[in-house]
Formats: structure tokens, C-alpha cells, sequence
């Protein structure tokens, strides 16, 4: 048995290691599959043009953008766990995507393609539905209470999709589907733009809530004692949702709904050992990134040439993960 | 340990809870001295927890001053506070559980900048800390094994490591059996003599009259007596506040007066 204190060094070791295989594995199997090592050269410019061009211009932007994705999401919800103090909270199940995804579609119903602006749109909704959920949930009862935050995220959520229903309602059968299927969760467009995009909004985010991880520590203590040990609590919480809120509109407005990746992984690593927020949120944003990359494959491969929607992907990995934590809260 | 000895000072204290609510702490003022322990007691809802909610300035609607030496902490920020009071609250759960040394060295927390490592000063001042409140035994568990007094224990700790002049806790002795709660007055009796300023908040007022030097008496969020616990400890002012008949004795070999509530007639 491995001794608590070595487990949370244990899983970075094998998660760096199964995300090293996992990039390797998504770089070589697709439409053209090639061996591994043919993979690798063509990453480093080596071997034939065409496998030069599948590798670094198809499949490596969709790789980054998928770990983008998973780090956001990740960080994201292991800081709105332990703001929340309750290991349910995430951003899609508190309604946070959804409504970055009402932003993203209101941008787009103006017919903007600009991934900056639509990262902001989607910010912009992300907000919206952030300042919706606690004021629901604050009226319901509190928002400490995992059941009423829930609940106030799962209406917020079904809201969202109802005001893109509506927003969709007068556009072409084409748009609807094209819509309904980043709605699910996609990775399809990746482009060096988006990834580019995408981590700038990852390296702020990382960084602000890294910088946070001792005053999450004190805040996961609950409100008097984490003011008794300096916490301005009520300017902290708004803080990291804030960034919380970003990270998850900018996965948003890159890849769609992804569910359940900000729930599952902040759970394992504490399973891990992994407690210290700081840690937490990095462990969370690497084992995030390995998770989508996972997922990623998965709906690439399973019905292959067809591709199955990322976010579904993701849902059946981690609703057992949620069933499983709802069970032990009780 | 800080060297600077602060008195804690409620003047003319009013606190609610809401904007525009009835206060639960009215105009009250109380000198806790130095090197002294104060003990806040008084019946369910007389006002005693909001005093120790308004040094950590969350009580929404104040007046007057709560003041550190010269500093108000009505005014003060959160950070500021945390460098002169040590708090320990009435209730705390954690939503993850970590390990016990861990949570201790939060203790220091409001002393370092965000990037930040605990020096070898704070690194003594835990372990310090760790000896002085008896839980170095289990320094290494996690904090969801441990059972409630064991926790009680952890939090002392935890408020230990703080070493600020200024300590205020807030029934710290719920659920600890009588070997540590007479360990945990002793510990505070020493950091007392020390020179800090310990105010306790409680409800066990015949152990409490045994180690405060000074006890305050609270009733609806007024100060209804105030002095030695053999000038508070009389029977007829604790009648009147508990709305119960008692009997207070003096018996030498306690050194201090001890309440004794009587079972009413029929």
C-alpha cells in the first residue's frame, strides 16, 4: 500500500504519463491511422508531407485544444468546490456553461465567427447565469446548501437551453444543427486560432486561482473561520467565480457543453490524497486535460467514421463519478 | 508569540444582523485587559456569539468601536483583524476533510503573501502550537478521523499557531471530556500569565468563574453584570438572567463560587 502522503506524487506520475500516451494515441489513430512512431516523426516534421500535414494542421490543434478544455474545466471546478465548500459543484451542473453557451449562441445569431469575441459573449452569459444561481439559490435557502445550489444550477441550465431553443427558432435547418451539435460538445473545428484563443484565457485563469490556492484553503473552512483567519470572504468567493466563470465560458466558446469534467476530476484527486487547493487546481487542470483528451478519442473512435458528440461522451464517464459522491454527501 | 500586549476594548457596541434589524447587541461596552482572561457568559441568544461575529466584521449593521490597542476592527480589514485576534468559532465543519498538522499551519495564514511558504518561524510556532494544545499524538490523521473532542483540540491548535495578542475563543470547550477541558483552561491560564489577552466565550459558568479573572454577564444583548466571578456569580442576578432558581455556593476547596441550578417544585 502506498503511503497518503506519496499517492497525490504517484497520481501526477501516471497521469503525466497516461496524457503523454493519450496525445500520442490521438495523434496516430484516425480517418488515416498511422503506427505510433510514424505519429511522433510526423510531429517533428520528419517522414512524409501528408502525414506531416494530418498530424500538426488535423489532429494537434484538436489534441491542445482538448487539454485546454480539460484544464479549464478542471481548475474551474475544483475552485468552485472549495469556494462552495461541496464537491457536487461544477460549472455545468451549476448552470455556468449553459449560460456561456446562450452568449456563444447570441454571437452567433449575429454571425460572429471571431473566437475572441465569442469567448467574450460567452463570458459575458457565464456571468449572467453565475449572478442568476445565487440569487436563486441565496432566496431558496442558502447557498451553502448543496441540494438548493444544485437545484437553482440544474433550472438555470434548462432556462439556458429553453433561450437557445428560442433563439434558434428562425434559423436555417442547417445552423439549428450545426448549433444543437457544438451544443453537445465538440472538438471538430479545432484551429490553431481557438487554441491560441483558448490558452490565453487558461494561462490568466491557472494563474489567478493558483495565486488563490491558500485563501481557498481558508474559505473551504466556511465563512467565520475563514474570516478569523483574514479572508475577506464575501471579495474572495465573487473573485473566483469570476475566474471560475471565465475559464468555463472560454471552454464554452471553444468546444461547446462539456459536462461533468470539473466534477470528476477534483473528486479523484482528493481520493488521491490531493487536498491543498493549490495543488488541487493544478492536479485538477492535468488530469482535466488527460480526461478530455480521453474523452476525445473515445467519441472520435467508438462509432468510427461517425463522431459521437464530446459533452455525451464526458456525461456517461462522469454521471456514475456523480451518483457515487451524491451517495457518500447523503 | 507577538510581544506587543493589546487590550480588546468594546465600546459602545451596537450589532444586527440585517440592515434595519433589531440589534442583538446593544450599546455594550467591555474592557478585556491584557494578561487577563475575560469570560463572555450569559443564556442562548443574550448576544455573546454576535460579539465575537463583530470582531470578525460580520455582523452587516454596527456602531460604535471594537478596539485592538488603538486599531478599530469595524473598520479594519479582514487581514488586519486576523494579525491581532486569533478567533476560534463556536462551530466549524470541514467540507474536506485534510490532515490535521495541515490544518493547523493555516493558523499562519494571515501572515503570508500569496506565494508565500511557511518559514521556519512559522514552522515553530505550529509545532509550538501543536505541543501546547496536547495533539501531537495525532498530528497525522486526518481530520474526519478524528472524534469530536480530538477536533475541538485541532481548532485550538490551529488558533494557537496564530500567536497574536490577542486571542478570542468561542466555547472552546464543547464535547471535550473533564481531563481536557481542564487541560484546555490550563493552556489558556498559561497563555494568559504570558501576557496575551484571552476572551472566552461559554456556557459553563462554575468552570469558568474557577480560571477568568474577569466575567462579563449578558442578557438580550446588554451587559447585565460585570466584574470578579465572585461579583457576578450571585444568585439572584443569575436567577433574574437564566429565569431559573439556582443556588450559588463558595466552597474553599474550589476556590471559586459554584453554581449549582435547583429542579423546580412539582
Amino acid at each position: 500500500m502506498i503511503a497518503p502522503h506519496r499517492r497525490p506524487a504517484v497520481l501526477w506520475a501516471v497521469t503525466l504519463l497516461a496524457l503523454l500516451a493519450l496525445i500520442i494515441a490521438s495523434l496516430a489513430i484516425g480517418a488515416v491511422p498511422m503506427a505510433p512512431s510514424r505519429a511522433i516523426d510526423a510531429l517533428f516534421g520528419r517522414g512524409d508531407s501528408l502525414a506531416i500535414t494530418i498530424v500538426r494542421d488535423l489532429r494537434l490543434p484538436r489534441v491542445a485544444l482538448a487539454m485546454l478544455v480539460g484544464c479549464a474545466l478542471g481548475s474551474s471546478g475544483a475552485a468552485l468546490q472549495g469556494t462552495l465548500r461541496n464537491a457536487l459543484a461544477e460549472p455545468y451542473l451549476l448552470g455556468v456553461s449553459g449560460g456561456a453557451a446562450v452568449g456563444a449562441v447570441v454571437a452567433m445569431t449575429l454571425s460572429v465567427t471571431d473566437a475572441g469575441v465569442l469567448s467574450l459573449s460567452a463570458f459575458a452569459g457565464a456571468i449572467c447565469a453565475v449572478l442568476l444561481v445565487l440569487g436563486l439559490a441565496r432566496a431558496a435557502g442558502g447557498t451553502r446548501d448543496s441540494r438548493t445550489l444544485l437545484m437553482a444550477g440544474v433550472v438555470i441550465g434548462a432556462f439556458a437551453n429553453a433561450v437557445i431553443l428560442i433563439l434558434l427558432a428562425d434559423a436555417s435547418p442547417d445552423r439549428v444543427r450545426g448549433a444543437l451539435w457544438w451544443m453537445a460538445g465538440s472538438l471538430g473545428d479545432a484551429s490553431w486560432p481557438r487554441v491560441l484563443w483558448l490558452c490565453a484565457y487558461v494561462v490568466v485563469g491557472l494563474s489567478l486561482l493558483i495565486a488563490r490556492g491558500r485563501l481557498l484553503d481558508v474559505l473551504a473552512l466556511g465563512d467565520e473561520s475563514a474570516a478569523a483567519l483574514g479572508a475577506d470572504v464575501g471579495r474572495a468567493t465573487r473573485q473566483i467565480f469570476l475566474i471560475s466563470a471565465m475559464l468555463a465560458a472560454a471552454s464554452v466558446a471553444a468546444a461547446g457543453l462539456v459536462g461533468f469534467v470539473g466534477l470528476v476530476v477534483p473528486n479523484i484527486a482528493r481520493a488521491f490524497g490531493v487536498v491543498r487547493h493549490r495543488s488541487l487546481i493544478a492536479t485538477s487542470a492535468l488530469a482535466g486535460a488527460a480526461l478530455v483528451v480521453f474523452a476525445d478519442l473515445l467519441a472520435r473512435t467508438i462509432r468510427a467514421p461517425i463522431e459521437l458528440p464530446l459533452g455525451a461522451i464526458t456525461a456517461l464517464i462522469g454521471v456514475p463519478v456523480f451518483l457515487a459522491r451524491l451517495r457518500r454527501a447523503r | 508569540m507577538s510581544d506587543t500586549r493589546l487590550a480588546l476594548h468594546f465600546d459602545g457596541v451596537t450589532l444586527a444582523y440585517t440592515r434595519g434589524a433589531p440589534p442583538v447587541v446593544i450599546d455594550t461596552s467591555i474592557v478585556a485587559p491584557t494578561g487577563a482572561i475575560t469570560a463572555i457568559v450569559g443564556p442562548n441568544g443574550s448576544g455573546k456569539s454576535s460579539l465575537v461575529r463583530g470582531v470578525l466584521g460580520l455582523m452587516p449593521e454596527h456602531h460604535g468601536r471594537i478596539l485592538a490597542g488603538t486599531v478599530d476592527l469595524l473598520r479594519a480589514t479582514p487581514r488586519a483583524t486576523s494579525q491581532l485576534v486569533a478567533v476560534m468559532p463556536q462551530r466549524e465543519s470541514l467540507a474536506f476533510p485534510m490532515r490535521v498538522h495541515d490544518y493547523i499551519a493555516l493558523g499562519r495564514a494571515p501572515f503570508l503573501g500569496v506565494w508565500d511558504s511557511l518559514t521556519v518561524r512559522d514552522q515553530a510556532l505550529i509545532d509550538d502550537a501543536v505541543q501546547r494544545a496536547d495533539v501531537q499524538s495525532f498530528a497525522m490523521r486526518r481530520t474526519d478521523e478524528l472524534s469530536g473532542g480530538e477536533w475541538q483540540r485541532v481548532r485550538l491548535a490551529r488558533t494557537l499557531a496564530q500567536a497574536t495578542p490577542i486571542i478570542l475563543l468561542d466555547e472552546p470547550t464543547t464535547f471535550l471530556d473533564i481531563a481536557h477541558e481542564m487541560a484546555t483552561f490550563e493552556t489558556l491560564s498559561r497563555e494568559a500569565r504570558a501576557g496575551r489577552t484571552v476572551i472566552l466565550v461559554s456556557h459553563t459558568l462554575t468552570l469558568v468563574a474557577r480560571f477568568a479573572d474577569q466575567m462579563v454577564l449578558m442578557h438580550g444583548g446588554r451587559v447585565a453584570a460585570a466584574g470578579s466571578p465572585r461579583d457576578v456569580m450571585q444568585a439572584g442576578t443569575l436567577e433574574s438572567v437564566y429565569g431559573w432558581p439556582l443556588v450559588v455556593s463558595h466552597d474553599p476547596a474550589v476556590g471559586a463560587p459554584t453554581l449549582v441550578p435547583l429542579r423546580k417544585p412539582g
